[in-house]
């Protein structure tokens, strides 16, 4: 098999940091930075992400074939989202649907 | 998927005299490692196809967070972080009992393989029923499922459709994790029985392998619905919870 057995230390540690990360961004958010906290918080998932795919999901040791694939994933994940963004940020053309609008105690989308 | 899963019964017999071979060898690879190779390319395929289904709606979600923020703040604080966070820790330590049990079968211990595919089963059960049962339940007593029983607060003013929209996300995207949540441990619940068996070895364990990936998937995406669903515009100046 292609793959070596991570040592135990390893994976105790990553948890360990994911566990911590975790505490770090519940209490970030209970801090006002403004719109940073937005940054501050995702920019935690997007580390915490990173420990996941590169020792949980051994992509550290795995092929260059495959690293291509999941970084494929990601960019298009990253080309829907800010080509998205980019049109909708540029203009306000998202009405609230008139059935959702203000005005009804009892709201029930027919 | 379910091809990966499924031992290749018809192939055993074909590669069972071959004395240089695994009887796991399918006739159409070359070896063990390219096999592998192969199986979690597949794998991470699949997953990229995921990350764009659940993309798309993360994509929405950022669209009208953009819009609504007010709106999406006055959601988010409604939900109680406390659940939030002690689901993520619950969902981490499934991750690592996940990839303990992939270890377990890389240096060929099988009870341990048994037990950590139990726990990390247990702790996805754990994940949903703090969910199901305290959250979704909380969210049904407060009036806040849209499309079940939602009601707009006086004190929401002209925010509350878009309260409203952050819940109708909250319950999309969630429920959408739940179901592959469900879905994996129906996988773990066959990994374990395959395990038990004494199927997998240092030498095979692809299904055990892209299992996990799956599994760690779900994980990832549960590390973004926490802070975008919990913990939106910072928690400070209320309380935790409701």
């Amino acid at each position: 098999m292609s793959s070596h057995v991570v040592p135990l230390k390893v994976y105790i540690g990553v948890f360990l940091a994911l566990l911590f990360l975790t505490g770090l961004t519940t209490w970030v958010a209970f801090i006002d930075l403004g719109s940073f906290n937005t940054v501050v918080a995702l920019a935690i998932a997007t580390v915490k992400m990173l420990l996941v795919i590169l020792f949980f999901m051994h992509v550290r040791s795995s092929s260059g074939l495959t690293r291509v694939v999941v970084a494929a994933g990601f960019f298009w994940l990253a080309l829907l989202i800010a080509f998205t963004l980019s049109d909708e940020l540029t203009r306000k053309w998202s009405p609230i649907p008139s059935s959702w609008g203000p005005g009804t105690s009892q709201s029930q989308p027919q | 998927m379910a091809d990966l899963v499924a031992h290749g019964v018809a192939h055993r017999d074909e590669h069972g005299s071959a004395g240089a071979h695994s009887q796991n060898l399918r006739h159409h690879f070359d070896n063990m490692s390219q096999q592998f190779e192969a199986g979690n390319l597949g794998m991470w395929v699949f997953l990229a196809t995921e990350v764009l289904f659940f993309g798309g709606l993360f994509a929405s979600y950022t669209v009208y967070r953009a819009l609504y923020l007010p709106g999406f703040e006055i959601g988010s604080h409604l939900l109680d972080v406390r659940f939030g966070a002690a689901n993520t820790a619950v969902l981490i330590g499934s991750s690592l009992s996940m990839a303990l049990a992939i270890r377990a079968a890389q240096t060929g211990r099988r009870n341990a393989q048994v037990f950590l595919l139990v726990l990390t089963m247990i702790l996805g059960a754990a994940f949903l029923g703090i969910k199901f049962s305290f959250e979704w339940r909380n969210d049904y007593l407060e009036h806040l499922i849209p499309g079940v029983n939602f009601l707009y607060r006086p004190e929401w003013g002209a925010n509350a459709p878009h309260v409203q929209l952050f819940f109708c996300f909250y319950f999309i995207m969630t429920s959408l994790h739940a179901i592959h949540m469900i879905i994996g441990i129906g996988l773990l619940s066959v990994l374990t029985w395959m395990a038990a068996r004494g199927r997998f070895s240092p030498d095979y364990y692809t299904p055990l392998e892209v299992s996990g990936l799956y599994w760690h998937f779900v994980d990832i995406v549960w590390i973004f619905l926490f802070p975008l669903l919990y913990l939106i515009g910072g928690r400070y100046g209320i309380g935790g919870g409701h």
